[in-house]
């Protein structure tokens, strides 16, 4: 387990040193480099340019510039964001809370919808209700988000007007859990359907598979009940492969999250790196693409000691 | 294996659907009613069978329609293109890091572990805020951040052949590793190429729409499935349908390219077809 620890550990520091690469030859990729917001502006004269690059440390060779790069990332100095002079950090936490609260509830939805459909797809495979569900996912899963958000607007919003079209809340209303909820329901939902979709699909493959087991089997000779079956011997074990699929799916939440904030107003991250764009804020972009990368590496790396922890087979492969 | 693949009848359903999808883009401009980017404000939000608009006209007066086929082509032809940059490149990654293994491998599965490290959108919004779009560039922007899952496919398939014993035997008879890899390895890795390459296709259109959509991908007055849903949300009182066609159209091409794939996939591997379907 130690060996696997150090190992899994190691990869994952690889990782972020390759994604710390990635993300500094992005921002020298872009036109001008980091300095070509001051170049667009008129006060700035040629000698204003050449003292500023020199401030910034742009005439440096690249991988001293990468160096005070990735130690200013390491000890929380990310920088200041070329829109409004904050704190890149602080611009990116002020946006946390709301992503939080976007990605949880579609999440922990997610996850118990397709708990539930992915175990009586594989319980009643070939039934009509498991290939329903194949067809279903597969939808699920082509639909883009950002025009099933619009869809949703247009019949809960505009059709029906039950629900807000968008925001986090009644704009100037003070703060109520109904109203929020009210508010929450679509997004989240957006967001989730996707999910919903891999986690059923996952979870019937992995039933799937434990049923096909011999113990399972013993089980059944045994006289044990087969809803008692399903529930708690394969059930069980079904479930730990899974324990990696929150981790897998967390590139592709936030960049559901990105799309869904930005059609329903939503304040979070995914909307502050749209607006960053606009902007051109490259230090706040990049902090918000290293930030991402980061707690996905570290995503990874948590699931997969969860795993090693729970299933012995896993770390003395 | 062709009587398994028609067994999957959704896959058969879905290629019929592609046909259909791609003839209409290819004969878009026979097919088409009007100019798709004709602007006629006397036809604004002309209501679909009303003013010879079979689906409708946009806020500009042009025809939905024929903005459909015409967007298909640029959809699809991006979607295409991507897959084959990012299957050539994947499948080449894939076979080095599997044949040549050590240092090599750890590099090639690192990188691959770091790239699938960025969410997707991020990275291509990044790219495409960077690059003056075109269909090239997002062909290649789609194709830097799509290569990653092909590379460890083939990497897998070749790691299990490369022990199998026609190899060691092409081996033992002095073939070089690129001989090897060439006539020997890459022939048993072409199902699982065909399978990733539907897949690729689908994840490209389904990228494609997504930062078009968000206006950094193709650029009007040239129409793609994305951009034309650009400001649909600011007209669903007036033109809803404005809102609802591009997005069916995505949706099917979607749909149809993943459902080839499984079912290529199925047929390809009983086993797993048992396990699954």
């Amino acid at each position: 387990m130690r060996y696997y620890l150090a190992r899994r550990v190691l990869q994952a520091l690889v990782v972020l040193v390759l994604v710390s690469l990635g993300g500094f030859t992005v921002l020298h990729l872009a036109p001008g480099g980091p300095a070509a917001i001051y170049a667009m502006s008129p006060t700035m004269s040629a000698e204003d340019m050449e003292r500023l690059t020199h401030q910034l440390g742009l005439d440096q060779p690249l991988h001293l510039q990468y160096f005070k790069w990735a130690a200013g990332l390491a000890t929380a100095n990310w920088g200041r964001s070329y829109r409004d002079g904050r704190v890149v950090l602080e611009v990116i936490t002020d946006r946390i809370p709301a992503t939080v609260v976007l990605m949880l509830s579609a999440f922990s939805v997610a996850v118990l919808i397709g708990l539930a459909t992915g175990i009586v797809s594989a319980v009643r495979q070939y039934s009509l209700f498991d290939h329903a569900m194949t067809l279903t996912a597969m939808i699920a899963l082509s639909i883009p988000t950002f025009w099933l958000g619009l869809m949703g607007i247009y019949v809960f919003a505009e059709l029906l007007r039950v629900l807000p079209p968008g925001n986090i809340g009644t704009i100037g209303a003070p703060f109520a859990l109904g109203d929020r909820l009210r508010h929450l329901l679509l997004p989240a939902s957006t967001l989730g359907v996707v999910m919903v979709a891999t986690w059923s699909r996952y979870t019937r493959a992995s039933m799937l598979e434990v049923i096909g087991e011999d113990y399972i089997r013993t089980a059944l000779a045994k006289g044990v009940s087969r809803g008692a079956i399903v529930l708690k011997h394969a059930l069980k074990n079904a479930l730990i492969p899974l324990v990696t699929l929150a981790g897998l799916q967390l590139p592709l939440v936030f960049s559901g999250a990105l799309v869904t904030e930005t059609i329903f107003t939503w304040p979070g991250m995914g909307r502050l790196f749209v607006d960053s764009i606009g902007y051109r804020d490259y230090p706040v972009l990049m902090g918000i693409l290293m930030f991402t990368a980061m707690l996905v590496v570290a995503g990874n790396l948590a699931a997969d000691l969860v795993y090693a922890a729970i299933d012995p087979r896993v770390r003395h492969s | 294996m062709s009587a398994r693949f028609t067994r999957h009848r959704p896959a058969v359903v879905s290629v019929t659907l592609i046909v259909l999808l791609g003839l209409g883009a290819l004969f878009a401009g026979r097919l088409s009613p009007r100019d798709p980017v004709y602007i006629d404000l006397s036809h604004k939000f002309a209501a679909p069978f009303t003013k010879g608009h079979p689906l409708g006209a946009d806020e500009l007066g042009r025809d939905v329609l024929s903005r459909l086929l015409h967007a298909g082509r640029i959809s699809l032809s991006v979607g295409l293109a991507a897959m084959v940059v990012t299957v050539v490149v994947g499948a080449v990654l894939g076979s080095i890091a599997g044949y040549v293994q050590g240092v090599v491998d750890t590099l090639v599965l690192r990188l691959t572990d770091a790239m699938l490290s960025f969410p997707p959108i991020f990275m291509l919004l990044v790219l495409a805020a960077f690059i003056r779009p075109s269909l090239a560039s997002m062909t290649v922007i789609i194709s830097v951040t799509s290569w990653m899952d092909v590379t460890r496919m083939v990497r897998g398939q070749i790691l299990t052949l490369r022990e199998r014993e026609f190899v060691v035997g092409a081996r033992a008879l002095g073939a070089t590793a690129a001989r090897i890899l060439v006539r020997h390895l890459f022939p048993n890795t072409v199902g699982i190429i065909a399978v990733a390459a539907t897949l690729a296709v689908a994840r490209a259109i389904l990228l494609e729409s997504y930062i078009s959509f968000l206006g950094y991908g193709i650029q009007p007055p040239l129409a793609s499935w994305g951009n034309m849903l650009n400001n649909a949300q600011s007209y669903f009182a007036t033109a809803p349908w404005v809102a609802i066609f591009p997005g069916v159209m995505i949706t099917l091409a979607v749909t149809s390219f993943n459902f080839v794939g499984d079912g290529l996939r199925d047929a390809l591997d009983p086993r797993h077809a048992r396990a699954r379907a």
